[in-house]
């Protein structure tokens, strides 16, 4: 998880952010004022200033915000000019938006505000559906509005060109404040809250901000999406009460309460219509004390009431947003801020600390026990006591009145808020009473009396609670000793000392229960802390084991090495109950003895053999597989069964391994890591994949490389395909992409950018086959998709009663399986739901309001609007469900990709940067800069316009970058060099005739593409003075994705590969016979598959044997050509160090 | 840098040199030679001395024949101590091969205790596994293994296995990050300048304020006199496993890698050499 914030106002209204990664709070010092409150998204913080204004800080990210202003030219033709500017007067303006309707000359468009920039001027598109127009861009038409063409007829009476103009938020990283509208808005703001950015598919795309004002209004702000950051408008929001403050979750729940405690609840808040419809009340916790503040999240509900008892709301859901009932829950608190993943933070009523609500998972929503966040203040030390009292006072006076006028307009105002000067009474009394009348002197003695009358003993209750609710007498203990600390804290130091916060705001702050924080440290341990943790210092009692380990086995075994072992090695074994998918037909499951031998081979590598125990016709027989002979161990987890597939060589070429299951996924963990282990040992593979290794991917995102030899590419006896071994690597991604200096990229479902830290293991490879550093937590996040299907009838129209020959009324895509809402369960066992079934709208052909796609039977193509010829319907419901691993992978925040690549060749040196490029899942192209075999994650993105989303990209040895667009056209950049890493232009390359392309790679010179249909295309004519080549040939058909090598070697991922007992879809596959002289190669030799979806074998520069005869060596180890941390066991695992 | 999972293997392959000598009193038909081997560090001398005893008796008449036992320098060896400390703390600074002494007869019941068969060690080693995850884990990781498991661990341990051992001994090894380390740290602290066998003490590896404990701090609390104070010259060697970790070294950290196969973290306070 990457870092982000947490963001407090202090009662000086100073605004501050801690990090999830860090350990103090810092001051937003660029501020223009003292702020009221604050409320934060991951991508920026709103806040309300003490002028009542709205103030935006959006938060400076490598890729722009930008804007695509767009307007047409439209001419006629007449026999006189030619074409001119003269239109019929029954024509469109002559310059209009796209359809013909709107005047919009260039001059009209103005930037929304002074935050942001034109980035350059008016130009002519000159692109026309994926094909480059004539120089000036017109497109052609027999009349207005109709279909153009690019080419002029003889027909041709119209024409029109669109010009493109970009406008560039520039308030990056400051506070700006959003101008208001006056008309529209007599009274100023009191409250602010944003969220709803997981109502769209696509999260952050949009938010949702709530305002109230002082006299008790909602508005909510329109039109706030990624490239309008500041919205558009206010709207009112008609209301039943007078509202005091409002809150709005991530997804769709909105909560507000009412000045006389009740709290009223959105209604109808969906993706078309995110203010919602109505609002329901519900009653408060206490009825006779009144809801004060409440705070939501994704399926939850906090209040606090007007004694500040914290309250949680049971049986919180999208369907039901109401609830059922409150949990009165222990600590007193003045406000409640619900963040990311339903995590709370709060501000202590008594202390006014912020404290973070920990154990909060989905199973237990209200969490264990809450825990004072101790971190520091940036500057706490600096900070002298006069200038201290000086802004204090200051800052006061601004409260302090803005307290004053809210009491002016609504007396009742003052039971919520009294508490706002209560936390420091007596200074209050010194500084405020010569300023001001003589309700604010009420309310400090009121303040007074109110702390005096709540007592510090309160606290020892709260430990006697949470020590009933948690078993563990560890935990009361602790937390015990940290309230009293923090208890004496306050009464000793006062005021001064101790940090005083007025506001809290978790909504941008993505941590978990599983995440370590460090924020409970006290001030002093801080710096002890950082100190026992500094690398030198680590390395020093580190290193001085190693250095004595080996010096000791040097001492104590080096001159002795002719001595007697004292234990002599034996074969050791290890056997279990397990389930075999049976060779026979009809092939099922039946109970095996499954046996592992270990023993150590002559040449001293641990080897040994898997035994599986049957009986056939009452006779019992066996199978067995040499462990040495094993290819790959593939878990195939699902609902019901954990098991995992054994392939060699014979069994790849038949599509048909050895299929066994363990009765617990423990059991299956336990024989996967050893095996895995004894497959690695057999074959002398240790520690990390070499720089040369080659990634796959399965279609459940589990990793695998494999070690080429030297002969994997040789010509004319390569190593079969189906010889490599494949060895599995923790975590989980979608894609990844690599070079031969070592650096690996990943994508996960979810978008997110991954980088190989360099180490091996993680997941279920734990202990002795994982590497202790490099292994971080990695998450992934995709949907699972079900679809409800319906048919029309004459008398009730569509209804979920189908024909008796109808597919399931629910079921997955094909309709050949039901797939219900409760029956549906996620893909494994590791992945949990994490969202309710929502419709999903982002369905391909488009669906209506309701999500509908129409068609006039099962099966057929469906559309997303209703004709008279359709009689079945269906939309497609998704719910969202997690993973949680571990593996050698570090998230790069914050910008979701969906294409990344590498140059394949490595560079010189260690810190030489090498060009990577990637495409944004919303289509920008992005140039990493500062990545280098030392740095693999690079520093930042460059931006490379372009004037269409993109969705594949490939940068070749040489710097070649060709990249494909969503039209499923090609482009390629001109005059990309290491001093201009961006390059300068795309030029465009049609696609292959009637064929759109998704997929491209660029080898050294090769360039090969996928289109839509599966065809493989090889890009002819290709010469370093014309590097966009002149023709695309067919080579072959049935792929799903290539990969380029940098010696132009051609591996694909195969659909349909037969087998000689089983097909199989998703197969590695190696171009055989490729050379200079033959760069398309004579046809596929077929490796590991069936389930297969990525393969990159761009680190693999492994220069081939010059003589064939050689190949028969291809088993041997790579030779020292390679950096190899690849080393061979030690005979009988003596360490020799 | 290195792996700390070679750490792992450093520790488990650790080899001391012995040479076995037949005590001279003890009646032969003919003139015994020495015998020469490996001893793991991390076993128990009754595990790895099958071949010892079978070479000395073939010099022997069985009736002069009792229970076997080892003894270093006139100070008889207990077998239940892991063989790497009993080297440590009684001869790690003598030349090598380490010198045993092989006795038959005159077993000293005051400072040993017997060992009839190997399910004597066993019953101590599982016992020390149980006590030790009774400080880490308040025993629910070992309860929740099977007996098979158990098993697993004494075999591995029996004969050698590394990956057998640690395949199961990793789960007695993890904690909730959390809480930044076990419990307590299992650890045994020998001293030659007290009498009692060993410290054990309650000891937790972060402190209250949340610091990780060293070596250090450790030492301060149990034996404040094995430190080196300012000014003054090394008094003492702190030994695990043969090696000198600095002081500043992570407890946690010394306690999941360089334990024995007990789970204890066993360190050994010698006086330093004086030349």
């Amino acid at each position: 998880m990457p870092a982000s914030l947490l963001w407090a106002v202090d009662v000086h209204g100073r605004v501050y952010s801690l990090s999830s990664a860090g350990q103090q709070w810092e001051l937003g010092r660029d501020a223009p004022m003292e702020f009221k409150r604050v409320t934060a998204a991951q991508q920026c913080c709103w806040s309300l200033g003490c002028d009542s204004s709205i103030y935006l800080n959006v938060f400076a990210s490598d890729l722009p915000v930008r804007y695509k202003e767009e307007t047409y030219e439209n001419q006629r033709w007449n026999p006189v000019d030619g074409f001119s500017e003269r239109l019929l007067p029954s024509d469109r303006w002559q310059w209009s938006d796209v359809t013909g309707l709107q005047q919009q000359p260039l001059h009209s468009f103005q930037l929304p505000s002074s935050s942001w920039e034109w980035e350059g001027d008016w130009y002519v598109d000159e692109n026309f559906e994926g094909e480059p127009t004539e120089k000036e861009g017109w497109t052609y038409s027999i009349d207005f509005p109709s279909t153009y063409t690019k080419d002029k007829k003889w027909n041709s009476c119209v024409r029109r060109r669109r010009w493109i103009r970009y406008r560039r938020y520039k308030a990056m990283d400051t506070w700006a404040k959003i101008p208001s509208q006056p008309m529209s808005l007599p009274d100023p703001f009191s409250d602010i809250s944003c969220g709803g950015w997981e109502i769209s598919e696509e999260p952050g795309d949009r938010l949702s901000l709530w305002v109230v004002s002082l006299q008790g209004k909602v508005w909510f702000r329109e039109g706030i999406c990624h490239h309008n950051p500041e919205g558009s408008s206010w709207e009112e929001v008609p209301l039943p009460g007078e509202v005091v403050q409002i809150s709005c979750g991530p997804g769709d729940l909105v909560w507000a309460v009412l000045w006389e405690g009740k709290l009223i609840v959105r209604e109808g808040i969906t993706r078309d219509c995110p203010r919602g419809l109505s609002w329901a009340v519900v009653e408060c916790p206490s009825p006779e004390v009144g809801a004060i503040h409440v705070s939501v999240g994704n399926g939850v509900v906090w209040a606090v009431t007007k004694d500040n008892k914290v309250w949680f709301r049971r049986g919180v859901n999208s369907h039901n947003p109401c609830g059922s009932g409150w949990i009165s829950m222990v600590g007193e608190m003045i406000m409640i801020s619900v963040g990311l993943h339903d995590q709370v933070w709060a501000i202590g009523c008594e202390d006014r600390a912020v404290y973070f609500r920990q154990g909060v998972t989905s199973s237990e929503l209200s969490g264990k026990t809450w825990r004072a966040i101790s971190a520091p203040r940036d500057g706490e030390r600096c900070l002298c006591c006069g200038c201290f009292k000086h802004v204090m006072t200051i800052c006061l006076c601004s409260t302090a009145l803005d307290v004053f006028s809210l009491g002016m307009c609504k007396p009742s105002l003052w039971s919520p808020l009294k508490d706002v000067p209560s936390v420091t009474p007596a200074v209050l009394e010194e500084e405020v009473i010569p300023a001001d009348g003589e309700e604010i002197q009420l309310c400090a003695e009121e303040a007074l009396l109110s702390t005096e009358s709540r007592g510090g003993p309160q606290w020892s209750n709260v430990d006697l609670e949470e020590a009933q609710t948690g078993a563990v007498l560890d935990l009361a203990e602790t937390c015990s000793l940290s309230s009293v600390t923090t208890f004496t804290l306050t009464l000793e130091d006062g005021a001064e000392e101790h940090p005083m916060w007025a506001w809290v705001s978790g909504e941008g702050c993505s941590v978990d229960s599983s995440s370590q924080l460090n924020w409970f440290t006290v001030t002093q341990s801080v710096q002890s802390m950082s100190l026992s943790i500094s690398p030198a210092q680590t390395a020093a009692w580190r290193r001085q084991i190693f250095e004595q380990l080996s010096e000791r086995s040097r001492r104590e075994m080096d001159d002795f090495k002719h001595y007697e072992q004292a234990i002599e090695q034996s074969v050791w074994v290890k056997k279990g109950a397990m389930q075999w998918w049976r060779d026979w037909k009809p092939h099922k499951w039946i109970d095996v003895q499954f046996a592992f031998e270990q023993f150590s081979g002559p040449d001293g590598n641990k080897d040994g053999i898997l035994f599986i125990y049957y009986n056939y016709n009452e006779e019992k027989k066996y199978l067995h597989a040499f462990i040495n002979e094993v290819t790959i161990l593939v878990p195939v987890l699902n609902d019901s069964k954990h098991t995992f597939a054994i392939y060699t060589d014979e069994r790849t070429k038949q599509r048909w391994p050895i299929r066994v299951a363990a009765a617990t996924e423990l059991e299956m963990y336990d024989w996967l890591a050893l095996l895995s282990v004894s497959c690695c040992e057999s074959r002398g593979i240790q520690g990390p994949p070499s720089k040369q290794a080659i990634w796959s991917i399965t279609c459940k995102g589990d990793i695998f490389v494999s070690e080429p030899s030297p002969a994997l590419e040789a010509v004319p006896y390569p190593t079969p395909c189906d010889q490599m071994f494949w060895r599995q690597v923790g975590g989980h991604l979608r894609m990844g992409e690599c070079n031969s200096a070592g650096i690996v990229w990943g994508i996960g479902y979810d978008h997110t950018a991954w980088v190989y830290t360099g180490g091996y293991g993680g997941g279920f490879f734990q202990g002795l086959a994982s590497s202790t550093d490099n292994i971080y937590t990695q998450t992934d996040v995709k949907s699972v998709y079900i679809y409800e299907n319906q048919r029309w009838n004459p008398v009730s129209g569509y209804t979920s009663r189908g024909l008796p020959t109808d597919r399931y009324m629910w079921s997955n895509a094909s309709g050949l399986r039901e797939c219900t809402k409760t029956g549906t369960r996620p893909p494994s066992p590791h992945w949990t739901w994490i969202s309710d079934w929502a419709v999903d709208y982002s369905v391909s052909g488009g669906t209506d309001r309701e999500g509908w796609q129409y068609a006039a039977d099962f099966p057929a193509s469906f559309h997303g609007y209703k004709t008279m010829k359709d009689f079945v319907r269906r939309r497609r419901w998704a719910r969202k469900c997690k993973l949680t691993t571990t593996g050698p992978w570090q998230e790069i925040p914050p910008i979701p990709l969906i294409d990344v690549t590498v140059l394949p060749c490595g560079a010189q040196s260690s810190v030489d940067t090498i060009p990577l490029w990637a495409i944004s899942s919303k289509g920008d192209v992005l140039c990493r800069l500062g990545v280098s075999a030392k740095t693999p994650a690079g520093s930042s993105w460059l931006h490379v316009g372009t004037d269409q989303p993109f969705k594949s990209i490939s940068i070749g040895a040489a710097g070649q970058v060709w990249a494909i667009a969503r039209d499923g056209s090609a482009f390629h950049r001109g005059s990309v060099s290491p001093q201009n890493p961006a390059g300068d232009c795309w030029y465009h390359i049609p696609s292959p005739a009637k064929q759109k392309l998704k997929q491209v790679s660029v080898g050294r010179t090769s360039i090969c593409t996928v289109d839509e249909n599966g065809n493989l295309w090889y890009r002819q004519g290709v010469t370093p003075s014309y590097p966009q080549g002149s023709s695309w040939d067919h080579v072959s058909n049935n792929v799903r994705k290539v990969s380029m090598g940098p010696l132009d070697q051609i591996w694909i991922i195969a659909d349909k590969v037969q087998g000689s007992q089983s097909l199989s879809c998703g197969t590695v596959c190696h171009r055989l016979g490729v050379q200079p002289v033959d760069p398309k190669g004579q046809q596929w030799d077929y490796g590991i598959g069936g389930g297969w979806d990525h393969i990159t074998v761009r680190g693999n520069a492994m220069e081939p044997p010059r003589i064939g005869l050689l190949s028969q060596k291809d088993t041997a180890p790579p030779t020292s050509s390679s950096p190899l941390p690849i080393g061979i066991a030690e005979p009988n695992g003596t360490a020799v160090c | 840098m290195a792996d700390d999972k070679d750490v792992l293997r450093d520790v488990w392959f650790g080899r001391i040199p012995t040479c076995f000598t037949l005590n001279p009193d003890e009646v032969t038909e003919r003139e015994a030679e020495p015998y020469y081997l490996l001893l793991p560090r991390v076993s128990y001398l009754p595990l790895v001395t099958d071949k010892v005893k079978k070479h000395f008796l073939k010099v022997m008449r069985t009736e002069d024949v009792e229970e076997m036992w080892f003894e270093h320098e006139g100070t008889p060896l207990k077998w239940h101590y892991p063989i790497g400390v009993l080297f440590d703390f009684h001869a790690s600074n003598t030349v090598l091969p380490w010198s045993i002494t092989v006795h038959f007869k005159n077993f000293p019941d005051v400072d040993l205790l017997h060992c009839p068969t190997n399910s004597m060690v066993e019953a101590h080693f599982m016992s020390s596994i149980k006590e030790a995850d009774a400080l880490k884990h308040k025993s629910q990781v070992v309860n929740d293994m099977q007996k098979k498991d158990h098993k697993q661990l004494w075999m591995g341990l029996q004969n050698d296995k590394f990956d057998q051992f640690w395949a199961m001994n990793r789960k007695l090894m993890e904690y909730p990050t959390e809480e930044g380390g076990f419990r307590y740290i299992p650890f045994r602290i020998y001293q030659t300048t007290n009498d009692r066998p060993f410290i054990q003490r309650l000891f937790r590896p972060v402190s209250t304020e949340g610091n990780p404990h060293t070596l250090f701090d450790l030492l301060k609390e149990m034996c404040p006199d094995a430190l080196t104070k300012d000014g003054e010259e090394k008094r003492f060697q702190v030994v695990i496993h043969g090696i000198e970790p600095l002081l500043e070294t992570p407890l946690q950290w010394l306690s999941e890698h360089l334990s024995h196969p007990d789970n204890f973290l066993h360190i050994c306070i010698i006086p330093a050499p004086t030349d």
